[in-house]
């Protein structure tokens, strides 16, 4: 297990955290995400997005659950916020994309437990300090998951 | 493939199927106007319980409650199946399992029947409520499209040409109604609570950013739901009808902003205001005193006809119809069907 923490001072910081983050991906990796509503998760996965060469606009997959975008490689961006646990992710078939041809990202990862890759990128993004401060704490589980973050600039 | 071309037709009877997300309904269609029957059977008592939408959930509801729901709507409408002349169903965007159930019970049910099957995108459907109980409206329209799921101002200059000026970037504004109303510990759905509690709050008590209020027809919620999560923390907190107040103001205030100057770009002779945010009291209040002031009419359909709704689904068949288009018994479920022109 490897971890870092990034302290990103702006929107514009998390994007580019996560755009780098995008360029590295490769078919089969799994990222999950977690914070508080407002902490910026979205804005991350608009980076990734980037970082993958998607071109449609990210939005908000909250109300459908699940978004797909066309890139480099296809992002399946899921959202959890509106599901009482993994079972109901189950229901919209998430398992076959977990272990598709393309990246999936979770948000609200804490109610997709179980259903998760033991080789995966856990990031918890917490607000502190300035208002567009965000504490972002990237967490490698397994080898791949520690290859993610290994010269993560 | 979706849709193939025939001879433009207008069918008599269309039976209309919606079960795209919490809605599971039905409805009888005449000529296009006359709406014989459309029942709704709501599942929110079900997901207030889980606080938001369980898919699992909510396809076995949609599942459990949509034979019933056919029957008593053909008896209502005082018809038998073999009356029917087509079948209009909603397949996208939504969420997928609901969809699905929709399109397959459509699907056998136009086989069995050997009537047209019309598939329907969900946006369209909205577009068309006004038409139902207005079937004058002056066209070009200019709608805001407002709901859970989606927040995007459309241009309809003839039946079937849709352009989509602006959509938002990030979260729906029933999306941002919804969290809000979560983190104030007010319950879903959190639209109708957070308008009930913005009456008794100040809105001037605390000024909440307008995001992108000054440009172009896209919409951001997500950095205003940001504000009044910082603001929930912060020191000098307002009450909570205060702030609901200030959030709705600020919402309300960017959609009617730019609604108003999509109409004036396209020169509307109609404005429009559908889905389940159009049931905003605020909303409404706002939206019609901007049209009397630029002088265009605003057609808001009755709550019934704003929230989801298979009646709106069957004129938006019935329409595709007079388009001449019909879809084959293959069509598909599209969780992320986008909205575009038919003609």
């Amino acid at each position: 297990m490897l971890e870092r923490v990034v302290v990103s001072h702006s929107e514009a910081e998390t994007e580019r955290l996560g755009e780098s983050l995008g360029e590295r991906l490769r078919a089969g990796d799994v990222l999950a995400l977690t914070g508080d509503l407002g902490a910026g998760k979205t804005t991350l996965v608009r980076g990734l997005a980037r970082g993958l060469g998607c071109v449609d606009p990210v939005s908000s997959p909250t109300f459908v659950l699940m978004h797909v975008y066309e890139g480099r490689l296809p992002l399946y961006h899921f959202d959890a916020w509106r599901l009482s646990g993994p079972g109901d992710l189950l229901g919209i078939g998430a398992e076959e994309y977990l272990e598709g041809e393309g990246v999936a990202v979770v948000e609200w990862s804490e109610r997709a437990e179980g259903l998760l890759p033991a080789e995966r990128l856990e990031i918890r993004l917490e607000r502190e300090g300035a208002p567009e401060e965000r504490r972002i704490r990237l967490c490698g589980l397994g080898a791949r998951g520690s290859e993610l973050l290994e010269g993560l600039a | 493939m979706s849709h193939f071309r025939v001879e433009p037709y207008s069918p008599r009877l269309v039976l209309g199927l919606e079960s795209s997300c919490d809605e599971t309904s039905v409805a009888v269609l005449e000529d296009g106007s006359h709406c014989r029957v459309n029942l709704v059977s709501s599942q929110v008592a079900l997901h207030e319980k889980y606080g938001g939408v369980v898919p699992e959930v909510a396809c076995r509801a949609h599942m459990e409650v949509l034979n019933p729901l056919l029957e008593e709507a053909m008896d209502r409408a005082g018809c038998r199946f073999s009356d029917l002349d087509a079948i209009a169903v909603t397949h996208g965007p939504g969420l997928v399992g609901a969809v699905l159930l929709g399109v397959a019970a459509a699907k056998t049910l136009a086989g069995l029947l050997e009537i047209p099957l019309i598939g329907v995108n969900h946006l369209e459907g909205h577009l068309y409520s006004t038409f139902l109980e207005d079937p004058d409206v002056e066209l070009p329209l200019v709608c805001l499209l407002v709901s859970g799921g989606h927040t995007q101002i459309v241009e309809m200059t003839t039946p079937g040409a849709y352009r989509v000026l602006g959509s938002t970037r990030d979260d729906a504004a029933g999306e941002a109604f919804d969290k809000v109303a979560k983190a104030l510990g007010l319950g879903y759905p959190g639209g109708p609570r957070i308008d009930q509690a913005a009456r008794r709050g100040d809105p001037s008590r605390l000024v909440l950013p307008r995001p992108m209020r000054e440009v172009g027809y896209e919409f951001s919620f997500s950095g205003l739901k940001t504000a009044v999560l910082v603001h929930l923390q912060s020191p000098g907190r307002v009450s909570d009808d205060d702030l609901c107040a200030s959030f709705q103001d600020a919402v309300v205030d960017v959609l009617v902003t730019k609604t108003l100057r999509a109409a004036r770009a396209c020169g509307a002779r109609t404005v429009a205001v559908a889905g389940g945010v159009a049931a905003n009291s605020e909303l409404r209040r706002r939206m019609e005193e901007a049209c009397r002031r630029d002088g265009i009419p605003l057609r808001s359909p009755s709550i019934g006809l704003c929230t989801d709704n298979a009646a709106m689904i069957a004129r938006a068949g019935w329409e595709l119809a007079r388009l001449g288009l019909r879809s084959p018994l293959t069509l598909d479920a599209r969780p992320n069907l986008p909205l575009t022109p038919r003609v």
